[in-house]
């Protein structure tokens, strides 16, 4: 047994003894390569059901690299990823994708030349169809615009638009945890500001679980119930939402040049 | 290059543009220009040979003014239409834009008719010719047009739909017809047992080819699949006792009206329905043949792209990775995509086999992969009716363009236009690549569209940037 085993041993140990359930996803000692460049240097985190998780950090600090490697592409080198009990680390990425994980990668990555009701499909093929009409009602009121677009080819709609999509994509499959990553890249502030009050409704009435990579600190800090700092590859900081708001060096670092 | 189009576009005239006829003429002479200085070395001169041994110079000028002079109209009126086009008010562009919704349907009446003459065409030409024999060179202008819209077809599940650049797609169609060729010749099965099992064999060739290149892409994909496509070449010429090697494999069995011979003699196919004997009635039987052939490969793309593994593969074609995160099995989905791609090409290369008679690996070079992939690109890749219209462009016009012996009235008894039909061909194709760069049909149709329509639906929305 790696020492990453026995380290998650020992959490749920301390977990249960705070009273607290086993956490729904969890990385432990995690060091990914890119060839022999080191790109994630041993990072732990944990993210409970019902979170609203954040991991904030610089450009190239490793975040959607942490987002990748947790989807298993690419593969974690050393270390450990459990979800939901399930030791994920090896398995194959189609198949985490099956296990009630949902992404909106970066740089949204939609299919531009499908129509947003194709895309929808794409995105609902997890669980075979088998709820569709139901699902897609749900995600076109929580962005109305979608329902406006559905025979609309992707690459034409506006980068919010898109955005929207890929998240609405993401929950086609019903998701217990949803991954997002940025996404607040190149959207106006409000739109952003929608994007993250959609977020906020599906955690606090449908209970979804959230992990959240931004550099939109000041937002997703707000949002979140526990945030993590990222520098190059490692993670140097923790605590709630609001802790890290406060902290001056998180302020100096991600905060400097206005809360907007 | 000084194009006086850009700049009336530029200056945002009103509905009447302006035109600037001062820079159009500039720039067609400055073209007229460059063509005479082109026509010094090339044309000007013309050596014959004299009374002797000895060459006579003869200069040509009347020649070189024609071209500069063609040259210099040509672009005039390329000017004058692309400003035409630029001045155009903004109200006519969105009415244009509003219409492509409409495409949709266009394109399907399009397949429809395109269905509707290839059905009937043996009859419109045996109406037109008069007689069975002499429209037997159109039939089997048909049978060759259609073999390639099958092949075009069939690539373009692997190329058009699931994005996977296959420069080697003649390999399959060799397969299929070297599977025919063979279990035919060798254990004497019949045409109706061996198309399936080239069809099989094919796909289990385009899997084997599909494994070592999952992980590639793009240029790398294609240098693999050519490479592909000369092996399977090369082990047919060089594995003489499988395949007959460069010899190739003859009197490959004929085929046969579901068991009943297309021969003379009694209980031939013309005996038993009380005709009298023709070689036009395997001809045509050949003709509905491929017919059915390339309709069954047309009709399963469709079902196809209305199925999961259909969607799988455009979304494939459009984002891997994507892909992937939403729990698509990539690597299953390419094999499939390979796999049916190659199946339609082995029942393509069996058909070609049961119509020759006899196949050599002449008949499988790289150049038949490069037909084939320009058809699809031609056509739109993805697009079913653009494939079906390449496929007659690329190989009945060359074709078709023997025939234009009416140019001698133009240009003498001594012109000969075999000569230039090539050259006309690659201007229809120069023309395309600048008028159409995407294909001939290069609008992908959706697959779901619910009954109601809403207001603002589809297409009609212009692009947008966020």
């Amino acid at each position: 047994m790696s020492v990453g085993g026995i380290n998650v041993l020992v959490d749920e140990t301390r977990a249960i003894q705070d009273g607290k359930r086993a956490p729904l996803l969890s990385v432990r000692g995690v060091k990914t390569y890119y060839g022999n460049i080191i790109a994630l240097k041993g990072v732990d985190l944990d993210v409970h059901e019902g979170e609203i998780v954040t991991l904030i950090g610089a450009n190239g600090a490793g975040k959607s690299t942490l987002m990748m490697t947790i989807f298993g592409s690419p593969r974690a080198r050393e270390g450990r990823i459990t979800y939901a009990g399930q030791d994920i680390t090896r398995v194959p990425t189609h198949h985490i994708a099956r296990m009630s994980i949902a992404q909106s990668p970066e740089g949204r990555r939609i299919f531009p030349r499908m129509t947003v009701y194709e895309n929808l499909q794409m995105g609902a093929s997890v669980n075979g169809g088998t709820h569709f009409k139901e699902d897609l009602d749900r995600v076109c009121d929580l962005f109305p615009r979608l329902r406006e677009r559905l025979y609309q080819r992707g690459g034409t709609m506006s980068g919010g638009e898109q955005q929207m999509l890929a998240i609405a994509r993401a929950l086609m499959s019903r998701p217990r945890l949803l991954m997002l990553d940025e996404p607040s890249l190149g959207l106006a502030p409000l739109i952003v500001k929608q994007i993250f009050s959609v977020v906020k409704e599906l955690n606090e009435r449908d209970g979804m679980t959230v992990f959240l990579v931004e550099q939109n600190a000041y937002h997703a800090l707000k949002l979140a119930h526990r945030g993590y700092v990222m520098v190059t590859g490692t993670i140097t900081m923790t605590g709630t939402g609001r802790e890290l708001l406060e902290n001056p060096q998180v302020q100096a670092a991600y905060l400097e040049g206005g809360r907007h | 290059m000084n194009a006086p189009h850009a700049m009336t576009a530029g200056t945002a005239a009103p509905a009447t543009a302006r035109y600037d006829w001062g820079a159009a003429l500039k720039d067609a002479s400055l073209a007229a220009l460059v063509t005479l200085g082109l026509c010094i070395p090339i044309v000007l001169l013309r050596t014959d040979q004299g009374a002797g041994v000895d060459l006579l110079l003869r200069p040509r000028i009347g020649m070189v003014a024609s071209f500069v002079a063609a040259v210099f109209a040509a672009r005039l009126l390329h000017h004058v239409l692309l400003a035409r086009r630029a001045g155009r008010p903004l109200v006519e562009q969105k009415a244009e834009v509003r219409t492509t919704p409409n495409a949709v349907p266009w394109a399907k009446m399009g397949l429809y008719a395109f269905m509707g003459v290839a059905m009937s065409f043996p009859l419109i030409v045996f109406l037109i010719q008069g007689g069975l024999s002499e429209s037997r060179y159109w039939v089997d202008l048909g049978i060759l047009v259609l073999t390639y819209v099958m092949l075009g077809w069939g690539l373009n599940i692997v190329v058009g739909l699931a994005g996977l650049l296959d420069l080697g797609y003649v390999a399959f169609y060799a397969v299929g017809a070297y599977s025919y060729a063979l279990l035919s010749t060798t254990f004497g099965l019949s045409f109706w047992i061996c198309l399936p099992l080239a069809g099989i064999l094919a796909a289990f060739w385009g899997m084997l080819l599909g494994f070592p290149v999952l992980r590639l892409r793009g240029d790398y994909l294609a240098i693999v699949t050519l490479a592909f496509g000369e092996i399977i070449r090369l082990v047919l010429i060089n594995w003489v006792d499988f395949s007959g090697g460069g010899a190739g494999i003859s009197s490959i069995p004929r085929v046969t009206f579901f068991g009943v011979p297309f021969s003379a003699d009694e209980g031939g196919f013309a005996s038993l329905f009380g005709l009298t004997f023709s070689p036009m009635h395997r001809v045509i039987f050949l003709y509905y043949l491929i017919l059915g052939l390339a309709f069954l490969t047309a009709f399963v793309t469709l079902r196809l792209r209305k199925l999961p593994v259909g969607r799988a593969w455009e979304a494939l074609r459009e984002d891997e990775i994507a892909c992937r995160s939403l729990g698509i099995n990539t690597t299953n989905t390419k094999l499939t995509a390979f796999a049916t791609g190659a199946m339609f090409g082995g029942f393509a290369g069996s058909f070609f086999a049961v119509r020759q008679g006899f196949i050599s690996p002449e008949s499988f070079t790289f150049l038949e992969s490069a037909v084939i992939l320009a058809i699809v690109v031609l056509g739109g890749m993805g697009s079913q009716l653009g494939v079906a219209i390449a496929a007659i462009v690329m190989v009945a016009g060359p074709e078709l363009l023997r025939n234009l012996g009416f140019l001698k009235a133009v240009f003498g008894e001594s012109f000969d236009p075999n000569e230039f039909r090539f050259l006309i061909f690659g201007l229809g194709m120069v023309a395309m690549m600048i008028w159409r760069p995407r294909g001939l049909i290069s609008e992908r149709e959706p697959t779901a569209i619910l009954k109601e329509r809403r207001a603002i639906s589809g297409s009609h929305v212009k692009e947008g940037h966020g």
